[in-house]
């Protein structure tokens, strides 16, 4: 989300939407690491540890992962909020 | 289900949670196209978010999941993850851009978008095949939900079903369907939860199954559920709970595929497009899956709950001194005892006990007065036949709660199929009155003639989802693989590339759209009906199951698009301008009549 350094070139429509993309790429790569990856290519890895009694992988799979989808939409919804605001797109009227 | 006191309760539950939604629904009829489309675009995120939760968890997520995944274990996963993981891609990357579209429909945006109506029709086609495949399995489920609880015939329950929904679909459209699911909303988490947290204390002591599933057994040892269950499972032959079974690339594959078919089907997107602003369909998102996550965290704890009690309370049991609970759903034929070493005691194993369902001798009762099976036997040592649904049905039976929580479980299932049936035969009826007639066919009719062509359509729907109820085509079960493959191989890639993609044109979109359905569908066929016998992961393309290839559908849907889209005319500087505008929030409207 950092636009410190912005294109002149480019509108600020345009900008917004790259530091858009920015935020949804790394919000979805956490997406992808922690049920895909977490739960599922590092499964076996993952259930060496312990969480409490759970395997650590069994719970990536069946609990974690779906906590992190809940509070990752949270976090788009408020940064985008921001990130209206900044470059002035928002929709109150 | 035999006392009078369980039935009364449950007569009582059902009728005042029906005269709830018939009073919501009279309440909020709708006057217009716009309000029984998207519920006047008013609706507060919140109650959209619940609304949301309650479509969207159908008599599958509430009756069948925990029973699958107590079966499944660790490969549980699949659902659990795939059914919530869409949200997070439908809120970054589909619902904020189609609510400033500002349209009804998904084919809305498809026709408008690619500026065709092929491309509209395509989409129509490719929604009423998902939702009818959907709502079919609903009104199925309300019928059963019937003839178990209240000794009614499940075509009687299909009918009532169908009747109930007829009232506020049809009078109250979207609005009337929005604030009804609120209530079903509460109403079937509420039933979901009580069982689950009674369950919890009775196995580990804590009320809150999520952390009782991580807690350790009440019963002194310090062992955890888990690990108890690990050890119960594998001392009896079977696999341990906690370890998947099914291969690595077929659970990534499935968990894609119901990812993103969840995010592409059309009943739940259109949800979205009820709310005032396009912030609130961001925010939305949030909510209706945090409403979601309450039941999808609860249902791996109810799951692994029920199988360590069932196991429990049955195995190595003489059949003359099991609870009451194993005869009553023995009636109903959803377990059944073969005793193959007639030893009068059940012995529990992998394997089935006998092929196929129970069917039994009426005239003959076994020497220690169980139901006799006559299927033949099967090799195994198992003698326990267990429908899987009871592990929800039953439960508060198995775990000895009062019988208000048994009319309560009667009362939430209820309430997740109906809320699911209506949002599906809404989006039906709205394609048809709006895309097919109002879009491409009769283009001069008035508002007020849509609105009765809608009412009439989803009258219409309603009686082919309870005809499909009453006489289910015996692939119902095994094509819910159909809905959300074909959802992620066609919506959601034309819509995702709509918004994306500048480049992307009518041509791209159309031909990605028909191979990716076109190849999703005849590999689902294939391995389902034509050569079943094949479908083992030893012929399966890359080692994916007809399960996960929605998601091999939906990279072929996108690599044809963008073939196709390189080689053929860019989209005009119009198109440009409208994907440019539904990229901004600024200056959102509510959809409205032209």
């Amino acid at each position: 989300m950092n636009v410190s350094n912005p294109d002149k070139s480019l509108t600020s429509a345009a900008n917004y939407w790259r530091a858009n993309l920015r935020l949804v790429g790394s919000l979805l790569a956490v997406w992808f690491v922690v049920s895909f990856g977490f739960g599922i290519l590092l499964l076996d890895w993952m259930n060496q540890y312990r969480f409490f009694g759970f395997k650590l992988g069994f719970w990536w799979a069946q609990q974690g992962a779906i906590f992190i989808f809940v509070i990752l939409i949270f976090v788009y919804a408020r940064a985008m909020r921001k990130l209206d605001a900044k470059f002035g797109v928002e929709d109150d009227d | 289900m035999t006392s009078l006191d369980t039935q009364t309760l449950t007569y009582l539950f059902v009728g005042v949670s029906f005269a709830l939604y018939i009073g919501i629904a009279i309440w909020s009829r709708a006057g217009s196209t716009n309000e029984f489309y998207v519920a006047g675009g008013g609706v507060h995120p919140i109650a959209n978010g619940m609304a949301t939760a309650a479509d969207w968890m159908s008599a599958a997520s509430f009756i069948s999941m925990a029973g699958i995944i107590s079966f499944l274990g660790y490969d549980g996963a699949v659902y659990l993850m795939g059914w919530t993981g869409g949200y997070v891609l439908l809120a970054m990357l589909l619902a904020p851009y189609l609510r400033k579209f500002g349209e009804f429909t998904v084919p809305d945006f498809i026709g408008t978008r690619y500026y065709s109506n092929a491309a509209r029709v395509v989409a129509v086609v490719s929604l009423i095949v998902i939702s009818f495949t959907y709502v079919a399995g609903q009104m199925r489920g309300v019928g059963i939900v019937f003839s178990h609880f209240l000794d009614i015939p499940i075509n009687w329950g299909v009918v009532v079903g169908m009747a109930v929904v007829f009232m506020y679909a049809v009078l109250g459209g979207m609005k009337g369907i929005t604030y009804t699911q609120v209530a079903q909303y509460c109403v079937l988490i509420f039933a979901y939860l009580v069982p689950a947290i009674f369950i919890s204390m009775l196995i580990t002591g804590i009320p809150i199954p999520q952390i009782g599933l991580g807690a350790v057994v009440n019963d002194g040892s310090g062992i955890p559920v888990l690990q108890r269950l690990d050890d119960t499972l594998q001392a009896l032959g079977f696999a341990p709970y906690t370890n998947g079974s099914k291969a690595t690339i077929d659970v990534f594959a499935i968990t894609l595929a119901l990812m993103i078919g969840t995010a592409g089907l059309p009943h739940v997107i259109v949800r979205f497009f009820t709310v005032p602003k396009v912030r609130d369909a961001r925010i939305s998102a949030g909510y209706a899956l945090l409403f979601i996550a309450l039941l999808y965290t609860t249902a791996p704890a109810v799951g692994a709950f029920a199988r360590l009690n069932f196991v429990d309370t049955v195995h190595g049991k003489l059949y003359s001194e099991l609870a009451d609970w194993f005869k009553n759903w023995e009636r109903v034929g959803l377990v059944a005892w073969l005793d193959k070493n007639s030893d009068g005691k059940v012995q529990y194993a992998p394997g089935v006990p006998f092929a196929g369902k129970p069917t039994f001798d009426e005239e003959l009762t076994g020497p220690f007065g169980q139901r006799t099976v006559i299927n033949a036997p099967s090799k195994t040592a198992n003698e326990v036949y267990i429908d899987r649904d009871i592990m929800v049905l039953a439960n508060p039976e198995i775990a000895t709660l009062p019988p208000w929580v048994i009319a309560l479980v009667a009362a939430g299932s209820l309430a997740a199929a109906l809320s699911t049936a209506a949002g599906l035969l809404l989006v039906i009826s709205t394609s048809v009155s709006h895309d097919l007639l109002k879009k491409t066919l009769a283009r001069g009719i008035t508002d007020k003639q849509e609105l009765m062509y809608a009412r009439l359509a989803a009258a219409a729907a309603i009686g082919v989802a309870g005809y499909l109820g009453i006489n289910p085509p015996g692939f119902v079960a095994q094509v819910v693989a159909f809905a959300f493959g074909l959802a992620a191989a066609s919506l959601f890639p034309a819509i995702v590339m709509g918004i994306f993609s500048l480049r992307m044109n009518k041509e791209g979109a159309i031909a990605g759209m028909i191979s990716g359905l076109a190849f999703t569908f005849a590999y689902i066929v294939y391995f389902k009906f034509v050569a079943p016998e094949l479908n083992t992961a030893a012929n399966w393309w890359f080692g994916i199951s007809p399960e996960g290839i929605g998601a091999l559908g939906a990279a072929i849907n996108f690599t044809v698009a963008w073939t196709v889209a390189i080689l053929t005319r860019a989209p005009s500087a119009e198109t440009i301008a409208l994907i440019e505008d539904i990229r901004l929030p600024r200056g959102v409207s509510t959809p409205h009549t032209h």
